[in-house]
């Protein structure tokens, strides 16, 4: 075999100029043998899919098959915008490849500065600070934020960047249970008044696809003198009556200290970001490590970024259509019998949940047989051990797909015998 | 009873709801080695234990607990802290 994930096994490789010092590798042993017992059976690597083509935000070539893309954040099918693609091709041509540079050195071209305009016109705030990717825009601002006295109050199911960027720094953490308004107000009680807090909460769940109380839980947060940050990773463009998330769909935006984003999902391309209102943020350009201490995003994206984030501004018809989608993947799936994730739709993540690890698996294998892509999702990424197969939907995604879609469920879930 | 037996009966308690595979559970017990709790279970029952004390146990502070009995130490002395 020259799959090298059959070949991980205790005694491969295993240089012998250690003397009695452990292999450092020791500590995945359980996980590699985890994979290979699952692979042993001929399963296709879930984690190692490779596309070969890529005709659409919908559509792509995945073993020499066509294949129906539901497992990508390209919410808003912007990676195949005209305008945007012409917008990347011009700065590729005007200012080069890369910017060999940080933000604070010779890495700001004008581009940047039009990304992070376009940001500030995008959530109507002041500040906007454009990072590499918004897991370092997490890692940076909460490491940054939140120093040795002070506290971050997080929910537990948050995202892993949220969770790095806690140990990146060096702040008391709080955690308190997914989604409880009352959990996060007897922590906050319970906390010193006079210290500095920070409560992390995000819009949308990107597990589940559950969405956060943020009207009740920013307004405790508030009363206790703590200030509030939100990732909208999964809501731009498409959640709230200009796009701005879930935040602003509950009507608490104004309340908002920061808002944490990506542009590797609505907006199509690569790249983090933060947005605020505060009028000390610009000071973050200098103290923040993660923004200063690596290059910065190439000209291309931030044009292709800027031009995207403006036409989301405008993106009306296409937002209707991907709650359209959401609204008949749900119900269809459900009516297949499918244990899903929330009862309702809430946002555009669908999480069809899977008895274990082993029939998950089987039924993310039989689906890309039918010509369908989802994520196959395990602990400890997700909440309470469960696995999940999520499905995200795209405004590309046309009403015919979304019925094939419905058809691929049916067939696959029979064969694998989980409806 | 001491005020310390009594805290570890009421932890003891509280580890009961999360013990699945039905471990006996000394002072010594360790919740991760076994136990064999994954982390989110030790949010879970952390989460628990703050409720049953009114007290905060940060995760940073949790993670220098490893037995039970360094819990109920733990949770003596935050006690002790919040009703200075
Ligand atoms: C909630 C949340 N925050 C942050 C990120 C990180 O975004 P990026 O892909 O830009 O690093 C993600 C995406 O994985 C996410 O789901």
């Amino acid at each position: 075999m020259t799959d090298p994930g059959l070949e991980m096994t205790a005694q491969a490789g295993r240089p012998s100029v250690r003397g009695t010092a452990p292999d450092l590798f020791d500590k995945f042993q359980p996980l590699i043998d985890q994979r290979a017992a699952l692979l042993a059976g001929g399963l296709t690597d879930p984690f190692n899919l490779v596309m070969e083509r890529v005709e659409s935000p919908t559509v792509a070539i995945c073993n020499g098959r066509r294949t129906i893309l539901l497992g990508t954040y390209n919410y808003m099918g912007m990676t195949f915008d005209p305008d945007v693609i012409a917008a990347g091709k011009q700065a590729l041509d005007e200012f080069g490849s890369g910017t060999t540079g940080s933000r604070v050195l010779n890495g700001t071209y004008q581009g940047h500065r039009e990304c992070e305009d376009a940001l500030r016109e995008f959530y109507a705030m002041d500040h906007a600070m454009v990072f590499s990717t918004g897991y370092q825009a997490n890692l940076g601002i909460i490491s940054t934020m939140a120093g040795k006295d002070d506290y971050v109050i997080l929910d537990t199911d948050s995202h892993a960047s949220i969770y790095d960027g806690c140990g990146l720094g060096n702040a008391q953490i709080v955690p308190f249970r997914h989604n409880d308004v009352e959990a996060l107000e007897k922590r906050l009680k319970r906390l010193p008044a006079d210290a500095g807090k920070l409560v992390v909460l995000e819009g949308v769940y990107s597990m589940l696809g559950d969405i956060a109380p943020l009207k009740e839980m920013v307004a405790v947060s508030k009363e206790a003198g703590a200030m509030v940050l939100v990732d909208e990773a999964h809501s731009m463009g498409f959640i709230g009556e200009h796009g701005r998330g879930v935040a602003e769909a509950q009507g608490v935006i104004d309340d908002v200290d920061f808002i944490i984003g990506t542009f590797s999902k609505s907006v199509g391309t690569v790249g983090g970001f933060c947005v605020s209102n505060h009028s000390k943020f610009e000071i973050l350009r200098l103290v923040c490590r993660p923004y200063v201490f690596t290059a910065s995003l190439p000209p291309s994206v931030v044009a292709t970024a800027a031009t995207s984030i403006r036409k989301l501004m405008s993106g009306g018809a296409k937002r209707t259509h991907l709650l359209e989608n959401s609204k008949r993947l749900h119900g269809g799936l459900k009516e297949l019998g499918f244990t899903l994730g929330t009862d309702e739709p809430q946002s555009a993540i669908i999480a069809v949940i899977m008895p274990d690890l082993e029939r998950g698996a089987a039924m993310w294998e039989a689906l890309l047989h039918e010509g369908l892509y989802v994520n196959l999702a395990r602990p400890p990424a997700t909440p309470q051990g469960m696995t999940l197969l999520r499905c995200s939907l795209c405004a590309e995604h046309s009403g015919a797909q979304v019925g094939e879609i419905l058809g691929m469920f049916e067939a696959a879930g029979r064969k694998v015998g989980v409806i | 009873m001491t005020d310390r037996d009594e805290r570890l009966q009421t932890i003891l308690r509280l580890i009961e709801e999360f013990n699945k595979k039905g471990v006996e559970v000394t002072e010594a017990t360790r919740f991760a080695q076994d136990l064999e709790w994954d982390s989110l279970t030790v949010m879970d029952f952390v989460a628990a234990v703050e409720d049953e004390y009114d007290i905060i146990i940060t995760m940073n502070r949790a993670a220098e607990i490893e037995t039970v009995g360094q819990l109920v130490d733990a949770v003596g002395e935050l006690q002790g802290s919040a009703s200075a």
